[in-house]
């Protein structure tokens, strides 16, 4: 269904058998991308599907190992962003790349700051930025002197467009630019970029949200598994047919069967009317034996609940519960000792001291409770049990994914934690070590743990979860039983009656800011 | 080797690293002295390099008496770097204790006036007095956040400033011989010469922090804190509390080396000038990295002992003794670009 | 961190500059404080605090750490360090005279000479820095010991002379004003609008902020750092001139015994520059550097043990950098 019968707008940037790998990891494999001058192009798949990673090697960020990249038809290669920039290809990370202790016109002009005769021009710098933030649209809510640090998350990202755009870009790449957008700042972002396709500019939209891709964009490649699935016209496809592509049901995924009901033991762990920031009178229960899948949209305090039940932050309101008696938790140490345990999102800046040995990394949390709690421990046993394989020795940090997730499990088993909560288990992780993190977490129910697991990806939650909650603006927006479909999960977590659009927007990548 | 059973609490963990390359059998004997080489921490190799040199030149270096004498001049510094270590590690830097060691010789002569009898209080005390400045450091710089360049920059300026105020500018006193005798004297060995004292602590202190840092809980939490903050304090690692503590064990290792210092300087008012720096060149040499995570207790001390036998053999040399500073200037920029160039390759 | 894409503060926008490098007013009111405690405490005692005598007496003692605090100032922006500062002053105390030996004509050539080391001594350490990826506190104390090694096996007291005209930038004055102080003035003003209004300014604050960020933005953060360190050390240099004009002639232990490393560093933190980079200001430099003047001249007017000042100087840095410490604490901005 690819066959254009119209002769196509000249295609302006082509990439051609890209591949990739991190650390052994096959992150793309022989991935073809071709975008038309004055296209709208949106590349889609779930996490880890490799889009972020092929963006970047468009950016020179990453160099491909194999492939080529085209821009008008020349061969190009960029080994820094700047040459990337030079050559007209733009791009608007996921996360923000800001100083926050810097005005707005300073960051957008930075390394390039207009002259004068002596110095700096900064007259002419606000007034460029004040024109770039006027094609957004948001000239009246953004001054070109306010330090970005003081802007919320929604206006930054706002300065990282109009920085991308003042290098006059041909080809332009938004990875995820409406997360942390209001309802009335997208459509105003999407009105400027329908008038930059009109000026001719390419511009590549990344994104899990179905809904605005289809109002948005002209053709859609879809990835998998770092493989290139197809590339759609918008207009060719419905919903249906482009979940089917990003997903691929009939490639399913297995999941360990769901524990039966008389397995399921006592609440370990429970809360009350909550309060924390932004969560509000959070009710929730964690019970021996059963995974509880916690769902909900970026922003609506899923990573916050996890800390808040670690004791990462303090509660401000309301009661908590481990086995019945009622605790508060003053810090995570203090989660510890009480037989929690949290397996962080990102495993690399809170997870793993990288430079230290998997013995270490896994003997972290016993060591650190106390006189002999150590000593109990068979760094063997441990390690057996969560699979790991080779010495103890080697440096976490040459460990892969999967592994470096193992060696946390692993922590966590050597304190005895009862409890367990995992922030986004399987992210960043290959498809093989995926079902065996899986694996290993219903066999830890099994063994009686109380686990609960947040993640962004729904298939995931419906295949794991005995139970799903769903969080939306802070409190818990209601209670699915096992096997509930994604449109029934995403009706909770955006509490609006949607379209079947909506399903793969539940799915989309959590809300680190 | 070690994944077999056992309580890894009892465990040797990284230690045997000798053992650990010589195990593989039936290697070619070439294969296995270049694995035994790379095993061993690059610093012990160049202090055997410095140390061989300085023999061609003069053989008796290497004759007990004057070696340990050597080991004896070596002692102080080896103990601050000892202690020093404990702070890099934990991603701090301590500067204060150069301004402690002066301190220590100069109220330990204030306070004894060469009178024997005080001895055996003064060091109690002086101990304790060393841990209260570590433990100020750490407070300050943990729980007021203060960066501890300057919290211990101001411990510097702090103690420098209430020691001398208190004696009222210029050291008096002096200290009492049985307070010398750890940094003079020894114990007769038949035939060997004497063994001195200071040697002896320097071997316990070494081995008892070594003991603390590479095998204890406590010394996993350090290395953690230093690493890892965040991952650490989501582990349940008290992470002020662990850095603290280090701030805490090199004001005693400063205590001990003054002690040491007094002995063959005397009291003077310069007696511990310089010494911050040095110290935290030593441990830079023995491939610890300012920043935190990386560094361990015996490369601290060949760090040290390898600065001190570079001053012997420039000595021996002829250089002017001024010049020792320029080299020990160039020596630490390379120790530092090496241990940037290895971090960087190894990804 | 952690936290979902929740906006920050709100607040007010628009109104008028509020760049993070303007924030030297609460420095500038900390110093009119000390300075009306100070004037009140003399007096009360019977002295007198506002003769000219006192005032020049005060910003001439302003001018040695002064100038040299600008250029740390200018690295710490960086999110450098130099610990060179001290030895180099003494380089060129003992260059200067040693070159110009009291003869007016080589007075030119003294100053020459003395810039041009310094402006190497700044590129080695920024290069060490930069392209041995050495960390700039073991890199500048590195070259500071190899400059102390040569310069103590070269010349052990002090060592020739400066002409008399020299020292007119020492001693002499334009009206009540001291020459010096224009100096100082004139290198804090230059530095200001070198960090305000230059591109070099600009990214120098983008690198200490955050380098990555720099970096991806297209910014030679390399070559930023080591043009901060050359500045850095043209200023001890100046420090060096000022001093050895007072002296008339260049020791080696001029600027040790000065303590302009970690007094310079100190001033620069007091008047609010972050240690950790990308946040400062050459403003708040010097009025941390009176500050610390004006309490020297009442422990003077007391005659405060030596000793005692040194010690209420270690409690004032650190009680400051607690108080930065708080406020950034209580911005949340961390």
């Amino acid at each position: 269904m690819t066959a254009d019968p119209r002769p196509p707008d000249p295609v302006v940037l082509g990439m051609h058998g890209i591949s990739k790998r991190f650390f052994g990891v096959t992150v793309l494999d022989d991935v073809r991308l071709e975008c038309r001058a004055g296209e709208i192009h949106a590349v889609m798949g779930e996490n880890g599907a490799g889009k972020s990673t092929l963006m970047k090697i468009l950016v020179g960020v990453h160099q491909p190992d194999a492939g080529r990249i085209e821009l008008n038809g020349a061969p190009v290669r960029f080994h820094h962003p700047r040459q990337a920039l030079a050559a007209g290809v733009s791009i608007v990370h996921q996360e923000l790349n800001l100083l926050p202790q810097r005005t707005v016109a300073e960051n957008i002009f930075l390394g390039r700051e207009p002259r004068r005769r002596f110095g700096v021009d900064r007259a002419a710098m606000d007034q460029a930025a004040t024109r770039l933030l006027a094609a957004l649209g948001a000239e009246d809510v953004i001054s070109p002197r306010s330090l970005v640090g003081r802007l919320p998350v929604a206006r930054q990202q706002l300065v990282e467009i109009a920085k991308a755009l003042s290098f006059d870009p041909r080809v332009l790449v938004l990875d995820e630019p409406t997360a942390a957008l209001s309802p009335h700042e997208v459509a105003a972002l999407f009105d400027r970029i329908r008038r930059l396709r009109a000026d001719g500019l390419t511009v590549l939209y990344i994104s899990h949200r179905l809904r605005e891709v289809f109002d948005l964009t002209d053709r859609i490649t879809v990835l998998k598994d770092g493989r290139r699935v197809d590339t759609v016209e918008t207009s060719e496809v419905d919903t249906r047919r482009l979940v089917h592509l990003m997903v691929g049901r009939e490639l399913d995924h297995y999941y360990p069967p769901r524990a039966a009901p008389e397995r399921i033991g006592p609440v370990r762990l429970a809360v009350r009317s909550a309060g924390a920031g932004l969560l509000h009178d959070v009710d929730l229960d964690l019970r021996a034996g059963e995974i509880v899948g916690l769902a909900g949209l970026a922003g609506s305090g899923r990573t916050e609940l996890a800390r808040l039940l670690f004791g990462a932050t303090r509660m401000t309101a309301g009661r908590l519960t481990i086995d019945g008696r009622a605790s508060r938790l003053r810090s995570p140490r203090h989660a510890i000792r009480r037989g929690i345990g949290l397996l962080t999102e990102d495993r690399k800046s809170e997870g793993l001291v990288l430079q230290r040995s998997v013995r270490d990394n896994t003997l972290l949390a016993a060591r650190s409770l106390g006189r002999g709690a150590a000593r109990r421990v068979a760094l063997a046993d441990l390690l057996g049990r969560v699979r790991l394989r080779g010495g103890a020795d080697r440096e976490v940090r040459y460990l892969s994914g999967g592994n470096q997730q193992k060696v946390v499990l692993a922590r966590w088993l050597a304190t005895g934690a009862r409890v367990l909560i995992f922030d986004e288990p399987t992210r960043g992780i290959d498809v093989g070590a995926k079902a065996s993190i899986h694996e290993l977490m219903r066999e830890l129910a099994d063994a009686g743990a109380a686990i609960l697991m947040i993640s962004s990806e729904l298939p995931e939650v419906i295949g794991m979860a005995d139970r799903i909650v769903v969080l939306r603006q802070g409190t818990v927006a209601g209670e699915l039983p096992a096997g509930a479909t994604e449109a029934e999960i995403m009706l909770l977590a955006t509490g609006e009656p949607d379209r079947a659009g909506a399903a793969a927007g539940a799915s989309r990548e959590g809300g680190t800011a | 080797m070690t994944t077999t059973a056992g309580p890894p609490g009892a465990q040797p963990p990284a230690v045997p690293e000798a053992q650990r390359t010589a195990a593989p059998q039936g290697e070619p004997a070439g294969g296995r002295v270049r694995r035994l080489l790379r095993a061993v921490p690059p610093i012990w190799l160049v202090l055997a390099a410095v140390i061989f040199l300085i023999a061609w030149r003069n053989p008796t270096f290497v004759e007990p008496a004057p070696f340990l004498a050597f080991l004896r001049r070596c002692a102080p510094l080896a103990v601050l770097a000892a202690g020093q270590v404990f702070v890099i590690i934990a991603g701090e830097f301590d500067l204060s204790v150069g301004a402690l060691v002066t301190a220590v010789v100069v109220v330990a002569a204030r306070l004894s006036d060469g009178d024997a009898a005080h001895t055996w209080w003064l060091i109690p005390l002086l101990l304790a007095a060393g841990a209260l400045v570590g433990l100020v450091n750490g407070l300050v710089t943990t729980r007021l956040r203060v960066p501890s360049f300057i919290a211990t920059l101001g411990m510097l300026l702090v103690l420098g400033g209430a020691v001398f105020l208190w004696s009222g500018g210029a050291p008096r006193g002096s200290l009492a011989d049985n307070f010398r005798q750890f940094g003079r004297f020894g114990v007769e060995l038949p035939g060997l010469g004497q063994l001195p004292y200071a040697v002896l602590i320097l071997l316990a202190v070494g081995v008892a922090l070594w003991l603390l840092l590479s095998h204890s809980r406590f010394g996993h939490q350090v290395y953690a804190a230093g690493g890892n903050p965040r991952a650490a304090a989501l582990s349940g690692v008290d992470v002020r509390r662990v850095r603290t503590a280090a701030f805490v064990i090199s004001g005693l290792s400063a205590v001990v080396a003054g002690i040491l210092l007094g002995g063959f300087t005397g009291v003077t008012a310069e007696a511990g000038a310089g010494y911050e720096f040095q110290a935290i060149a030593a441990v830079v040499l023995g491939g610890a990295v300012l920043g935190g995570g990386r560094g361990s207790v015996g490369a601290s001390v060949a760090g040290a002992l390898t600065l001190q036998s570079v001053f012997t053999l420039l000595n021996l040399l002829g250089l002017a003794k001024s010049l020792r500073d320029a080299v020990q200037g160039l020596i630490i920029i390379g120790a530092a670009a090496y241990a940037a160039h290895r971090l960087r390759r190894s990804g | 961190m952690i936290a979902d894409t929740m906006p920050g503060r709100l607040r007010p926008l628009g109104l008028g500059r509020d760049s993070g490098t303007a924030s030297s007013a609460p420095v500038w009111l900390v110093f009119g404080g000390v300075f009306a405690v100070a004037w009140l405490l003399v007096e009360l005692n019977g002295g007198q605090f506002m003769t000219v005598d006192n005032l020049q007496n005060m910003a001439v003692r302003s001018v040695a750490l002064g100038l040299v605090a600008v250029g740390q100032t200018i690295v710490l922006i960086g999110g450098s360090l130099d610990l060179s500062v001290a030895y180099l002053v003494s380089v060129t105390a003992v260059g200067a005279s040693f070159v110009m030996q009291g003869d007016p004509d080589r007075m030119v050539l003294g100053v020459v000479v003395t810039l041009a080391i310094g402006a190497l001594i700044g590129l080695v350490n920024g290069l060490v820095i930069t392209g041995l990826r050495v960390n700039a506190f073991i890199a500048t104390l590195g070259t500071s010991l190899v400059m102390s090694g040569v310069l103590n096996a070269l010349f052990t007291n002090f060592t020739g002379s400066v002409p008399r005209q020299f020292q007119a930038l020492g001693y002499n004055a334009l009206g009540p004003v001291p020459v010096a102080v224009i100096l100082l003035l004139a290198v804090v003003a230059l530095a200001w609008y070198v960090l305000r209004h230059t591109r070099f300014g600009y990214h120098l604050y983008a690198v200490g902020g955050n380098a990555e960020v720099a970096r991806l933005s297209g910014v030679r953060t390399d070559r930023t750092v080591v043009l901060a360190h050359v500045l850095c050390s043209l200023t001890a240099v100046l420090t060096g001139l000022f001093l050895v004009s007072r002296l008339r002639s260049g020791a080696p232990w001029v600027g040790p015994d000065g303590g302009y490393d970690l007094e310079s560093i100190a001033a620069a933190v007091v008047g609010g520059t972050a240690l950790a980079g990308g946040r400062g200001a050459v403003a708040g430099t010097l009025a941390g550097v009176l500050i610390l003047a004006v309490i020297d001249q009442v422990f003077n007017e007391f005659e405060v043990n030596a000793f005692l000042k040194t010690l209420i100087r270690g409690v004032i840095i650190v009680g400051a950098v607690a108080l930065y410490a708080l406020r950034r604490r209580d911005e949340g901005s961390f």
